[in-house]
């Protein structure tokens, strides 16, 4: 476990005093990247949030069994009106998931990763996996490729992974320390055996700890993923942050338990409470001073499809690709042409956005003194359906990127989404309306950018001490949420501290 | 002396490769295994291979029709508070 990390370029950028933090993840900090890291995330929704404005990944549900067992997950279900993870509608042989995978980045040319996360463990099916990877890189070399493990059988396979050219693999590290552990993984299959707590956990952090190493000493970029679970493993998690970016990981993902009795698993089953987005912020935070931390996560389905914010599975079900008459030259030449189109257009905004912001800093310094920028943090729900800009109306956003504004510019720090993880609300809704459900998911948040509300969800935000702003539709994000700012600065709203926010 | 899947096996696979006598064929509606093959490990090893990987209680029985995986001992959930929670879920 203490092995020295040897040789890794991503530490010093990464370690190099970024006062944003997420110096990977976020777009201001991609300049901030080495060439080849850079090449590695600047088409990956999952590993630049950049990218994730931009670019569309599918997940292959070909892994079906797994080797663990994590208190979060229940192997019986599949509900189609729920998103997480480990759950798929539609099992599929490697065959028919790459019939798949190129009828979707035929039909959906922003498409550039092929993703296995299940619905078991990728590294538990191995010839599954592999065979899925070696067929689409025949057929669709453009597209990237990237696995998901609970890290039990990573150690084994490194070195296929590293033969099939993978440059990204997640691990999901919920623990460095066995007694946390006990208490997250009922059992685990190791060498034939089925081992029982704290045991099982102990050799699973270790093999996941000598896979991680294994990863970054053959150059794969390594996310860590990790599922916050109040009193269990939330005070242990920065501990976890801090190894994990010492042996070279290159992006930490902590994301929210999501546990529903109705799930049938066993912190849904037992009560366990899933965190606030304020406890998940204030955690975020809290490893960032030490680890690019990603926030821009969705915590997808094992047969997702589509941008990360939607998932058009429907759409590609095997019998409706069976009937797709595809032309597969054409369609990786459509992707290779908007992977360039997108890179120059980021490009030419990188460079206009630097321009006036030399500007900026002059004026200000020449009348006003540092202090004139102070201003607290303010939070701001924006609603986007991709490309980076404010394209979305209130009533038809299922989710809400959150951005925290303060002097230095504007991050995104969270995702809220409004559907609860479950999109049925007569089976799962407990009477509450749809907008007042949005209206609680949005608390904290001072504004609200969209394209367009309606009369009716204008009053009642208001009433709730949240501004709706529909001034900026189909400005970029990060120019209309620090506009938004500026103005709250000017009105002279800033100087106190937040007032107590008015829940729905 | 060999072991059966039953219905509430979920079609996972993770059983299929680990069986030292190839035993174990997918299925509809659900994966079986040829009783005239399986030894149930005897003499490969320690544990039957398909219940020791198995993640669902009560899919695997033995020859008297006993789960070899019982209720709450993989998912440590007390049968008593899956059934009160069931009920709490069936009266919303």
């Amino acid at each position: 476990m203490d092995l020295p990390v040897i040789g890794h370029p991503v530490a010093p950028a990464a370690a190099g005093g970024c006062s944003a933090g997420s110096c990977g993840s976020t777009a201001q900090q991609m300049n901030g990247l080495p060439d080849d890291i850079r090449r590695k995330v600047q088409d990956h929704p999952c590993y630049s949030e950049e990218a994730h404005h931009h670019f569309a990944r599918m997940h292959a549900a070909v892994a079906p069994a797994c080797n663990i067992q994590c208190h979060y997950c229940n192997r019986k279900y599949d509900c189609a009106n729920e998103s997480r993870p480990g759950v798929v509608s539609e099992l599929l042989t490697p065959e028919q998931a790459v019939k798949k995978t190129l009828a979707v980045a035929a039909a959906i040319p922003q498409m550039s990763v092929l993703g296995i996360a299940g619905p078991g463990d990728p590294l538990a099916n191995p010839a599954r996996t592999f065979a899925t990877f070696r067929m689409l890189a025949d057929k669709a070399p453009d597209i990237k490729l990237c696995v998901s493990t609970n890290g039990l059988a990573l150690p084994a396979c490194v070195d296929e992974l590293a033969q099939h050219n993978i440059e990204h693999v997640t691990i999901t590290i919920n623990c460095v320390d066995a007694d946390v552990g006990a208490k997250i993984y009922p059992w685990i299959f190791w060498k034939n055996r089925r081992i029982h707590g704290r045991a099982a956990a102990a050799i699973l952090i270790e093999q996941q700890q000598k896979g991680l190493e294994m990863l970054v000493a053959r150059g794969i970029l390594v996310k860590v993923n990790s599922v916050m679970i109040p009193g269990v493993n939330d005070a242990h998690l920065q501990e976890v942050s801090k190894i994990v970016k010492a042996k070279g990981a290159f992006l930490h993902n902590v994301m929210p338990l999501i546990a529903e009795a109705e799930h049938g698993t066993f912190y849904g089953v037992m009560g366990q409470r899933s965190p606030s987005p304020e406890e998940l912020k204030n955690l975020q935070d809290a490893c960032e001073g030490d680890m690019n931390m990603m926030r821009h996560c969705r915590q997808c389905r094992a047969d997702a499809v589509g941008m990360l914010g939607e998932d058009r599975g429907a759409e590609f079900t095997m019998d409706k690709v069976a009937a797709m008459e595809i032309d597969h030259a054409a369609a990786m030449a459509r992707r290779v042409a908007l992977r360039a189109k997108v890179a120059a257009e980021l490009e030419a905004r990188r460079a206009q956005a630097h321009a006036p912001a030399a500007a900026a800093t002059q004026v200000v310094t020449l009348h006003r003194p540092v202090k004139a920028a102070a201003g607290r943090p303010v939070l701001m729900a924006v609603a986007s359906k991709g490309q980076g800009v404010i394209n979305e109306h209130f009533g038809h956003a299922r989710e809400f990127l959150i951005y925290e504004a303060t002097a230095a510019g504007a991050r995104l720090v969270g995702i809220r989404k409004t559907d609860l993880y479950c999109g049925g609300d007569e089976t799962c809704g407990d009477g509450e309306s749809v907008l007042a459900k949005t209206i609680r998911a949005l608390a904290g948040c001072e504004a609200v950018l969209c394209s367009k509300i309606g009369y009716e969800p204008w009053g009642q935000l208001e009433a709730a001490g949240i501004k709706p702003d529909g001034e900026h539709a189909l400005e970029p994000i990060e120019d209309a949420v620090m506009a938004v700012w500026r103005g709250m600065l000017a009105a002279g709203r800033l100087a106190a501290p937040a007032a107590e926010r008015k829940r729905a | 002396m060999a072991l059966e899947i039953i219905e509430s096996c979920v079609n996972c696979w993770a059983c299929e490769p680990l069986c030292p006598n190839r035993a174990i064929a997918a299925a509809q509606p659900h994966f079986l295994i040829d009783t005239d093959k399986c030894t149930e490990c005897v003499g490969d090893f320690a544990d039957a291979q398909c219940v020791a990987i198995c993640p669902i209680e009560g899919a695997i029985v033995d020859e008297l029709n006993a789960p070899m995986n019982p209720p709450g001992s993989l998912t440590g959930i007390p049968p008593a508070r899956w059934a009160t929670v069931q009920a709490e879920i069936a009266a919303r």
